[in-house]
């Protein structure tokens, strides 16, 4: 037989990793195995990822100076919104879900696959067919109204590609939508023997959550989009003041769904992180059932808060009182979460692994961006900072030092997962404090100048903030190095790796009971589920790297055991 | 014969969990399209209480018999398809096919009187822009956003119809079993164009006209 051949054959032997099912180009661009569409959607967002970085890396350069340096200011114009087109909908919006939920969804609740195999494909190509658009758009000369697409400036008055660009958010919204549909009905309807919805771990619930947001909110942004290239390009008047539309319909129909995508952005984010500190606490997650309602809460009263994007928009002041008090409470459950996974590490037996470095990252960075949040909720604050750089680092704060950390976060505790090998922990763990660090000296400094009335997206601006901008510049490159380097070290461990076994971190869930990379069916035999998640107390071992040697995978996760005196302390 | 073995798909453990599935699939992405037309029907209801005058006036304009008949049609449709998708659930497979065949012709008829209504509508002039024959001004919001209900909606519809064709197509082909679940969600998403319409006919072409 030919090396082809038992390679071949070696796909037909029951357990053949996902990996290996199948080596063609095709055979990946047409594959139906979530794990692959995980992958497919993980190398897309990277790609996308780094198109907006650069986009930023030059705005950054080019504000170190007061009057610019080598950019005109349409040109600066049409960066930042490239940036903010790319982030939030190539990249932020898909990131956790599309990879982590597409992946790991099916594994956590003993599933073969999602509800709609083919639906999920679906989604992906989607996905590439609106960046490619909108690609097209940005790069033939791009689009100056800044990711929000405001009216009249993006139907009247603007020059550029905004029915292009409008039209590849338009399509990849309908990914977003694919993915939200699948996953809700997988949680429904693919749960294994056992798993009661309050067995699920908390990943699982965020996914479902998010999923809501992302049926129910994306289609209005697609309309609100779908009206502006209508305007655009056939005249309709629907916003134009001048036949008697208003330009601030466009402003609720767009916040009706950017708030609530800014919760996509974040429930996921909160999902991993609910996985990866009980892993690395050894402790079980506290308050389980309170963590499941704030998901939920969080998901729902986000709906009802988008008019805080608006109180300088001309709403009347009892709007704007109740937009402010209902972004109070959204804040609530938010809250809630930090304060039980800070309690989680209470008599903990905390180590400090690259994932665990990012999720508590995650949770400092998380609480600064949502306290700034709720001071923007109080609508005289608001009235001040509104449009300044102090509302550039409270988002930056939650998307960046929240999302971005939490993905990161996840990428290297399920990295073993996924690929069947380690990465460097040192090198991880360098990039883990790396992050921090530009992080916090990129925009730290933003909220200062934007205190100090800083405007956004302003191209010059006054002398006495130059040196804040220096400084947010150089934290912004700090940060860049600390991005490249998980590509570098990552890359590495494909091809020099130690081989992961299947579960590494000696964590608890259900996809950890499989094979490091999974077979292509998941579970060779699924494991049977009779308790709930986190089941760490009795879990006497620490986590450690795997050396190699495939641990065997245990049947069922172990019930709590009734608590002894001194359990839990050196293990 | 029974063809149930082939109807199962991965990753579903059986037919009933796939049929429910399917269901639930289905009325989640109605659910969407829901928020999506709904954004439409906010517009709508925001500028009919900002400029009632104006909408009395942009609405008498309205073609009533193209959009009644096309209402007569879409409701006819919806029967046939309701006994199409009984027919699977007895196995009559002539029957379903046929049905179908009719849904998508009534459809058709549909896209076909909505075509001579968008004639008549630019005969007139209709169309927001420097040639517009109405007064004031915000009549023209109420044509901006019929063309855009009604274009969005045509568009749903004729993806309902393609979708249709190749179901049958498949069935008729038997690359499918009769007791495939994914009737259902076709019949779902068909029945939820219908209902736009049923929401879209009285707020476009009877307000205000007694």
């Amino acid at each position: 037989m030919t090396d082809a051949a038992i390679a071949d054959a070696a796909v037909d032997l029951p357990g053949a990793s996902y990996l290996e099912a199948g080596h063609t180009l095709l055979s990946w661009l047409t594959t139906t195995d979530h794990k692959r569409i995980a992958i497919l959607y993980a190398i897309s967002i990277t790609f996308f990822f780094f198109i907006g970085g650069i986009a930023i890396g030059l705005v950054r350069l080019e504000l170190m100076s007061p009057r610019g340096l080598f950019l005109t200011s349409d040109a600066y114009n049409r960066l930042f919104s490239l940036h903010g087109i790319i982030m939030v909908w190539f990249f932020l919006v898909p990131s956790i879900p599309a990879t982590m939920g597409n992946f790991l969804l099916p594994l956590m609740i003993g599933a073969h696959d999602v509800a709609f195999p083919r639906l999920n494909l679906l989604s992906w190509y989607l996905y590439v067919f609106g960046a490619a658009f909108t690609l097209y758009a940005l790069i033939a000369g791009g689009v100056d109204t800044g990711w929000t697409f405001y009216t009249p400036l993006s139907t009247n008055y603007a020059t550029g590609y905004v029915i292009a660009a409008a039209a590849g958010v338009f399509v990849v919204g309908f990914s977003s939508i694919a993915t939200g549909v699948n996953f809700m009905a997988t949680a429904h309807m693919l749960r294994a023997p056992g798993m009661t919805w309050f067995r699920l771990p908390l990943f699982v619930w965020a996914m479902y959550t998010v999923s809501m947001v992302m049926v129910l909110a994306t289609p209005v942004l697609a309309m609100s989009l779908l009206l502006v290239i209508a305007e655009r390009a056939l005249g309709l008047p629907i916003f134009d003041a001048a036949r008697g539309g208003d330009p601030v319909l466009f402003q609720h129909l767009f916040w009706f769904y950017s708030h609530p995508a800014v919760y996509i952005m974040i429930l996921p984010a909160m999902g991993v992180v609910s996985e990866v500190i009980p892993c690395f606490a050894r402790r079980t997650i506290f308050g389980y059932a309170f963590m499941v309602y704030a998901l939920i809460a969080i998901a729902v009263i986000g709906f009802m808060v988008w008019g805080h994007h608006m109180f300088v928009a001309g709403q009347s002041p009892f709007a704007n009182l109740v937009f402010s008090f209902l972004s109070f409470v959204v804040a609530v459950p938010s809250a809630i979460k930090v304060f039980n996974w800070t309690a989680t590490l209470h008599r903990a037996e905390i180590t400090f692994e690259a994932p665990m470095l990012y999720a508590l990252g995650f949770v400092g960075l998380f609480t600064i961006g949502g306290l700034t949040g709720l001071f923007l909720a109080s609508v005289p604050i608001d009235i001040h900072a509104t449009d300044t750089y102090f509302v550039i680092a409270h988002f930056h704060f939650v998307m960046v030092g929240g999302t971005v950390s939490a993905y990161m976060a996840g990428l290297h505790f399920w990295w073993p997962k996924l690929t069947g090998r380690m990465y460097s922990e040192a090198w991880a763990r360098f990039a883990a404090i790396t992050t921090f660090l530009g992080f916090n000296a990129t925009f730290l400094p933003q909220f200062v100048m934007g205190w100090n009335g800083m405007p956004r997206r302003y191209h010059y601006y006054p002398d006495v903030f130059q040196a804040w901008h220096v400084m947010s510049s150089v934290g912004a490159l700090i940060l860049a190095v600390a991005y490249v380097l998980p590509l570098i070290y990552f890359g590495w461990s494909l091809i020099y790796g130690r081989r992961a076994g299947a579960n590494p971190w000696n964590a608890t869930g259900l996809e950890w009971q499989t094979s490091s990379p999974p077979p292509k069916e998941n579970f060779r035999r699924l494991p049977r589920i009779d308790a709930g998640p986190y089941a760490y107390h009795e879990s006497a071992q620490p986590p450690t790297a795997g050396d190699g040697t495939p641990s065997p995978p245990s049947p069922t996760p172990l019930p709590n055991p009734p608590p002894r005196a001194g359990e839990g302390r050196g293990g | 014969m029974s063809d149930t073995a082939t109807a199962l798909r991965e990753p579903w453990p059986d037919l009933d969990r796939q049929r429910e599935g399917v269901s639930v699939g289905i009325w989640l992405f109605i659910a969407s399209e829901v928020l999506f037309f709904g954004a439409l029907f906010l517009g709508y209801a925001v500028y009919r209480s900002l400029y009632p005058e104006a909408f009395r006036i942009a609405g008498a304009e309205t073609e009533v018999f193209y959009g009644s008949m096309n209402l007569v049609l879409l409701l006819t449709s919806s029967v046939t398809m309701t006994i199409a998708v009984d027919a699977s659930r007895r196995g009559m497979r002539r029957t379903v096919v046929v049905c179908l065949a009719l849904t998508m012709l009534l459809g058709a008829a549909f896209l076909l009187f909505k075509g001579l209504e968008y004639s008549a509508d630019i005969a007139k002039a209709l169309f927001p822009g420097a040639h517009f024959p109405l007064r004031p001004p915000q009549t023209q919001l109420f044509w901006g956003l019929y063309w855009v209900m009604t274009g969005v909606h045509a568009i749903h519809l004729a993806i309902g119809i393609g979708v249709v064709g190749v179901f049958a197509l498949i069935l008729r082909r038997r690359l499918l079993p009769i007791e495939s679940p994914a009737i259902l969600g076709v019949a779902t998403y068909w029945h939820f164009v219908d209902t736009v319409w049923i929401i879209l006919f009285p707020l476009l072409y009877l307000v205000d006209r007694s």
